[in-house]
């Protein structure tokens, strides 16, 4: 046997072995996974368990060096992890902000003692991150951002708010955009890391159409920010912003754990009474399955440094365009039993709830708009775009 | 195995374009094309693909070829598809081959060494309606002799009138619709009572229709087993039409390259058309697009040439994918282009028409979706 076989081998066993039962159901919403921190909150006993032993192996990161709480696995043997775990529907132990995008940036920008602190924490779940990018003010023209940081020697002093910051109100730090220039847009901006626990940091939830409140207006009174916890160099901000960016999009994207099933295959009998609604759900299965093999190639390229480096772009505006579209066959298969918003024909309201949840995927880390804005100029090179 | 080429891949890769576009662009297409020829491709041409290795790529090494896989085959279909190659390539090396290799060793032996020479020039006949139902095939292969006695009408025979050699589906038992009573046959070209009627197509590609009138075939004719013919069939379909979706990919990367090349260029209201957001935003979308039916179908090829059972519903999925995404490409392409994509002398609209021809062949789009939401039980 090649190494690579005898770890397939050994990784089928082990997770044989340890995955609970319970985690190998899929997970039925936001809610419904583990997302771990300073108060966290379990489901199960089996949730917490899982998280703990695959965080032991390294395993919650496992292409992470492992000095910073990774596995220290090759490319090769990470989508073999990846392909075992989806054979036996293994759930991803822990959903965290800062695996899917502060991590990256650390990886790329920090300093050795940012990384040990910081990456430690993230792989064994103990820290949950906030995003802090977008203002009132400042959406898809992210740049234009006011939320000020005033140099005071050793720290800076903060000021401003931002919006439509997920998990405001339940995460422990936020990395957050602030200006510490205001003479130059695009080289004035810093990017820096604070406790969310920090006196002048407040936090007002808001309410969505799917009736959770998710993320939260999020407002920054005279916030002292130690010099230290500044990630990448003063002013240079921008550069990590986007480079994380990057890796938000390519998780929304849903790249790597796009949907399995089919739907077609759950309504059969509806299938035979209605050619056009089978029509459309066999063309969902076109671009599901299609979409499926280019979250493997776009991985398997990036891994080894093949990928168009704005291809997250590309992957983000087809996948979530692509998830709407099954969110909406989802709700016309469902017809008035899919209506109901607590009671049992709908599930307790999931299949309503995340039919409008998915009309965010499209929005948040940058609008499709964007994403074609983005992929014209950086990818076809377009004059002016 | 990663979904992106190895190095030798990448290599065949830089050797086809650059035989392609060297050997067989555009402008030979149009010199067949304005020529009239009746078979429409060079015969020349066909011995230079022999020279290459590529006519007998598929072909196991201990029968003379170079026992490559579909991603090989569909890294120079893609190259064809590029440069609008006139060849036999895909009917003979890629599909003929599929059906010869369930054949017995007197048949591969007749025909093999011609394939990899570049002489021999195969033609697929299965068709007998304008769309694509294999399952519905009516011509009988009755018994006769020692033999059979074939039956029947076929169209759509790509490079039939050239070909050598036909390969014929036929029923010898049960109904159209069924599956059952199926039986592939190789037969002569010059078969007696077989008379056959070219048809130039709208991409200047030459089908043939075919008609047996009691053609008499020695038993040793019957490629595969008696009446169990659907599942050889199917996998001489299927290697088809990754085939063809392979050519489709390089057809709509050639025409959206060229389409947003134009758009750098072109300028109006004092300004590159390609400044406009509304021009952006769709090539944007396109690109998706193809990038999406590229993975799809490299993904298929790689799993059947593993020989896994998935390949089937993940070649049907590319083939629909690739079908979608192309015709999207050449149709935005013309439009790009405003008033010159619709000239003769410019390149685009001749993307267009090869598209529309590959879209049909072996099955359309919506075919293929159809298989797909068979083949996962609804
Ligand atoms: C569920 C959810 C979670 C979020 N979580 C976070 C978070 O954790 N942290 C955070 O910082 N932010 C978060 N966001 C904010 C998100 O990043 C912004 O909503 C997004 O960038 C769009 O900004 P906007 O809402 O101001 O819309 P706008 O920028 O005002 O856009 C309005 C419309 O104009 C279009 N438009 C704008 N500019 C252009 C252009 N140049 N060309 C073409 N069309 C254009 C847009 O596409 C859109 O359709 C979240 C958003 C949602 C919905």
């Amino acid at each position: 046997m090649s190494d690579l076989e005898t770890f397939r081998a050994e990784t089928r066993v082990w997770l044989e072995a340890n995955c609970p039962p319970e985690m190998r159901e899929p997970v039925r919403d936001e809610t419904d996974a583990c997302w771990g921190g300073r108060n966290p909150t379990y489901k199960s006993p089996a949730q917490k368990l899982w998280m703990d032993r695959m965080a032991e192996k390294g395993w919650t990161v496992p292409d992470w060096p492992k000095p910073y709480g990774g596995g220290g696995l090759s490319p090769a043997e990470s989508k073999i992890l990846r392909e075992e775990m989806a054979k036996l529907g293994c759930r991803s132990p822990l959903s965290s902000f800062g695996i899917w995008m502060l991590g990256p940036a650390l990886l790329k920008f920090g300093t050795e003692a940012q990384k040990i602190h910081y990456l430690n924490q993230i792989a064994k779940g103990e820290i949950r991150w906030c995003q802090g990018y977008s203002e009132p003010g400042s959406g898809s023209d992210l740049v234009s951002l006011q939320t000020f940081g005033e140099d005071k020697g050793d720290h800076w002093i903060v000021n401003g708010q931002k919006i439509w910051t997920s998990y405001a109100d339940k995460a422990d730090w936020i990395f957050c955009l602030v200006r510490t220039d205001k003479h130059d847009k695009y080289k004035g901006i810093s990017f820096l890391l604070f406790d969310m626990a920090t006196p002048g940091v407040t936090t007002k939830p808001i309410k969505l159409i799917s009736g959770n409140s998710p993320f939260c207006e999020t407002f920054f009174d005279n916030v002292p920010v130690p010099k230290d916890q500044i990630v990448g160099e003063l002013n240079r901000g921008w550069d990590v912003a986007k480079y994380l960016l990057g890796h938000e999009r390519e998780m929304i994207s849903g790249a790597g754990n796009a949907p399995v099933g089919s739907l077609g295959a759950l309504h059969k009998e509806l299938m035979a009474q209605d050619p056009l609604l089978r029509a459309e759900m066999a063309k969902l299965d076109v671009d599901t399955l299609a979409f499926r093999a280019m979250g493997e190639k776009f991985i398997d390229e990036m891994k080894a440094g093949k990928g168009h480096p704005a291809q997250p772009n590309m992957m983000k505006y087809f996948g979530t365009e692509l998830n709407k579209r099954r969110a909406e066959l989802v709700m016309a298969a469902g017809g008035s039993d899919a209506l109901e918003w607590e009671s049992d024909g709908s599930g307790g309201g999931a299949k309503p709830r995340q039919w409008l949840r998915t009309k965010a995927n499209s929005i948040e880390g940058g609008t499709s708009e964007v994403m074609l804005n983005v992929i014209a100029k950086r990818i076809l090179d377009l004059p002016g775009a | 195995m990663p979904l992106y080429y190895d190095d030798d891949q990448a290599m065949l890769r830089d050797s086809a374009s650059a035989f392609m576009k060297t050997e067989a662009p555009t402008t030979h297409f149009r010199e067949f094309r304005d020529r009239n020829c009746s078979d429409g491709f060079s015969h020349d041409l066909w011995k230079q693909f022999a020279e290459m290795g590529f006519s007998g790529m598929l072909i196991p090494e201990d029968q003379g070829g170079l026992g490559m896989g579909h991603v090989e085959a569909g890294i120079v279909l893609e190259e064809i598809g590029r440069n609008l190659s006139p060849s036999p390539f895909l009917t003979t090396s890629v599909i003929g081959v599929e059906a010869l290799k369930a054949a017995d060793a007197a048949t591969r032996g007749k025909w093999l060494p011609g394939i990899i020479a570049g002489e021999t020039v195969i033609g697929i006949a299965v068709d007998e309606g304008a769309k694509h139902r294999p399952e519905q095939i009516a011509m009988t292969a009755e018994r006769s002799g020692n033999g059979f006695r074939l039956t029947g009408k076929k169209q759509f025979v790509v490079q039939g009138a050239a070909a050598d050699l036909l390969i014929v589906a036929a029923r010898t038992a049960g109904a159209p619709g069924e599956t059952d009573g199926l039986t592939l046959f190789a037969v002569d070209k010059d078969a007696a009572h077989l008379s056959m009627e070219a048809a130039r197509l709208v991409d200047s590609s030459m089908g043939a229709h075919v008609n047996f009138d009691g053609v008499e075939v020695d038993a040793d004719a019957v490629i595969g087993d008696v009446d169990n013919g659907w599942a050889v069939l199917t996998r001489m379909l299927d290697a088809g039409r990754i085939g063809a979706a392979s050519e489709a990919i390089g057809v709509g990367a050639a025409a959206m390259d060229m389409t947003v090349d134009y758009l750098k260029q072109r300028k109006q209201f004092g300004r590159l058309i390609g400044e406009f957001q509304a021009l952006q935003h769709r090539a944007a979308h396109l690109y998706a697009e193809m990038e999406v039916a590229r993975a799809a179908v490299l993904k298929a090829q790689q799993l059947l040439d593993a020989g896994d059972p998935k390949a089937e519903l993940m070649i049907a999925v590319a083939k629909a994918k690739a079908g979608q995404a192309v015709s999207l490409a050449v149709k935005e392409g013309v439009q790009m282009h405003g008033g010159i994509g619709m000239t003769d002398e410019y390149d685009i609209g001749l993307y267009m028409k090869r598209d529309r021809a590959l879209a049909e062949f072996l099955g359309d789009a919506n075919f293929h979706a159809d298989r797909v939401a068979r083949l996962q039980g609804y």
